[in-house]
């Protein structure tokens, strides 16, 4: 009898194997690897991760504790790995036993709300439906706030939402996402989701060497490489893009390396002759990159071109 | 008299977890579970009532119980039943079914004898809530 309770609750945990068996040390590392810079987002998902394995510590002690809130709210610029960190933590939440399933739904507004009366309210419950069990990723989430047109049925979507976030804390997490500027404006007017959300996780913009890191990364993930001057050029790419209007971070650079990818197979199909071996076919050269209009300054340049003509 | 139909009707009621662990069961499998409530309870009273659609694309059962609840709220007392259907070719038809509310009362059946020709008797049962209109009953 005696020995079965304490089976039941262990006297002591160790909290270095339960970091080990319960693969969040993998998650923790994967994400070390695969993500580029971001370090003050990988510390606080450290310094999440740690909360919640102390809980998790805590309860097989039998120490009496809530759900701690897990939804959270990831402010940043375009193109700077939201939607790809909240997939991982999807992943780390799943292995630390706080979500079910461990699947991420990403939605925006359309998704929620409806077009007419009545029609939000099915909607949005149907996908809370789907994230159960998940991870509910509702990108540029200020656009369900519009407080300029007071029939708007966001509001509607938000009051559910608020709801679900409540009374279903076990079942799903809820991950809002945008620009910081405007998630604050739409926190300040709904003050239900400020207090709700524990975690607020300030994306950085990357730098200009991590965003060549980056292009290098991206590049080898679909085999292939730059050359010395492809290298260079793209520095030189990187540093002119961030001035120019509409700049996304690493969106922009993987947008960059398509483009310069089609360039080169066209560059292949005109000089070639000869047969050609497989670095031919994988270098991205100085020439593939250097003809982007980024180079001639930008967008607004061809505009212009265009109205002359 | 308490209504024997569909799963575990021997069994105590099911309790939200066990409701949960059934319906994870169905998902895991491929089906599709849904909801569906009545208060004509007749064992022949094939087409319940839907309680929104069929959750095809839900990987877990957290939301049933969360629809099963919905509709305890509005539909209390009455008949609610969970569902889960295989969409595979060649089964296309339930596979699970079970109830998981009743009413408070369940009056039960009975026998009605109507006589026909040369003293044939036809035997038929009724449930005594049917007697009531639509919506009146188990109220």
């Amino acid at each position: 009898m005696n020995a079965e309770t304490q089976v039941v609750t262990p006297k002591t945990v160790d909290l270095a194997a339960s970091f080990e068996e319960s693969g969040v040390a993998e998650v923790l590392r994967e994400l070390d690897e695969a993500l580029v810079g971001l370090a003050p987002v990988k510390q606080r998902i450290r310094e999440t991760a740690a909360l919640l394995l102390v809980d998790r510590a805590r309860r097989q002690l039998g120490l009496a504790t809530e759900t701690p809130t897990l939804h959270m709210s990831f402010t940043g610029n375009p193109g700077t790995g939201k939607t790809t960190v909240a997939l991982r933590i999807a992943d780390l939440l799943h292995r630390l036993g706080y979500v079910r399933k461990g699947h991420l739904v990403t939605v925006t507004r359309d998704d929620l709300v409806g077009q007419y009366i009545g029609h939000t309210a099915p909607k949005t419950k149907e996908v809370l439906k789907k994230a159960m069990g998940g991870v509910l990723f509702i990108d540029e989430a200020y656009y369900l706030y519009r407080p300029e047109n007071e029939r708007d049925y966001g509001q509607e979507a938000i009051e559910i939402l608020l709801q679900v976030m409540e009374n279903n804390r076990d079942d799903l997490v809820v991950v809002l996402a945008g620009y910081a500027d405007r998630m604050d404006r739409f926190f300040a007017s709904n003050p239900g989701f400020r207090s709700r959300i524990a975690h607020h996780i300030e994306f950085p913009d990357y730098s200009d060497g991590e965003l060549g890191r980056i292009s290098e990364t991206m590049l080898a993930e679909q085999n292939y490489v730059f050359d010395e001057g492809g290298k260079r050029a793209m520095t030189e790419y990187i540093g002119k893009r961030r001035a120019q209007p509409h700049f996304a971070n690493a969106r922009s650079i993987r947008n960059a390396l398509d483009r310069a990818r089609l360039r080169q197979a066209n560059r292949l199909f005109e000089t070639s002759s000869g047969p050609l071996d497989a670095t031919a076919l994988s270098t991205i050269t100085e020439a593939d990159i250097r003809a982007s209009r980024v180079f001639l300054g930008g967008l607004d340049v061809d505009r212009a071109q265009d109205e002359r003509a | 008299m308490r209504l024997r139909q569909g799963q575990f009707s021997f069994l105590p009621d099911l309790t939200d977890d066990d409701i949960r662990v059934q319906a994870q069961y169905a998902i895991d499998n491929g089906w599709a579970v849904s909801v569906e409530y009545t208060d004509d309870p007749h064992p022949r009273n094939s087409y319940w009532e839907m309680w929104g659609h069929p959750m095809f694309d839900n990987r877990d059962a957290a939301a049933a119980v969360y629809e099963v609840n919905e509709c305890r709220k509005q539909h209390g007392s009455k008949y609610i039943r969970v569902l889960a259907f295989d969409a595979t070719h060649g089964w296309e038809s339930i596979r699970m079914s079970f109830i998981v509310n009743r009413p408070a009362e369940e009056p039960g059946f009975r026998v009605v004898r109507q006589e026909g020709e040369g003293r044939q008797i036809r035997y038929t049962i009724e449930s005594y809530a049917v007697r009531e209109p639509e919506g009146a009953r188990y109220a």
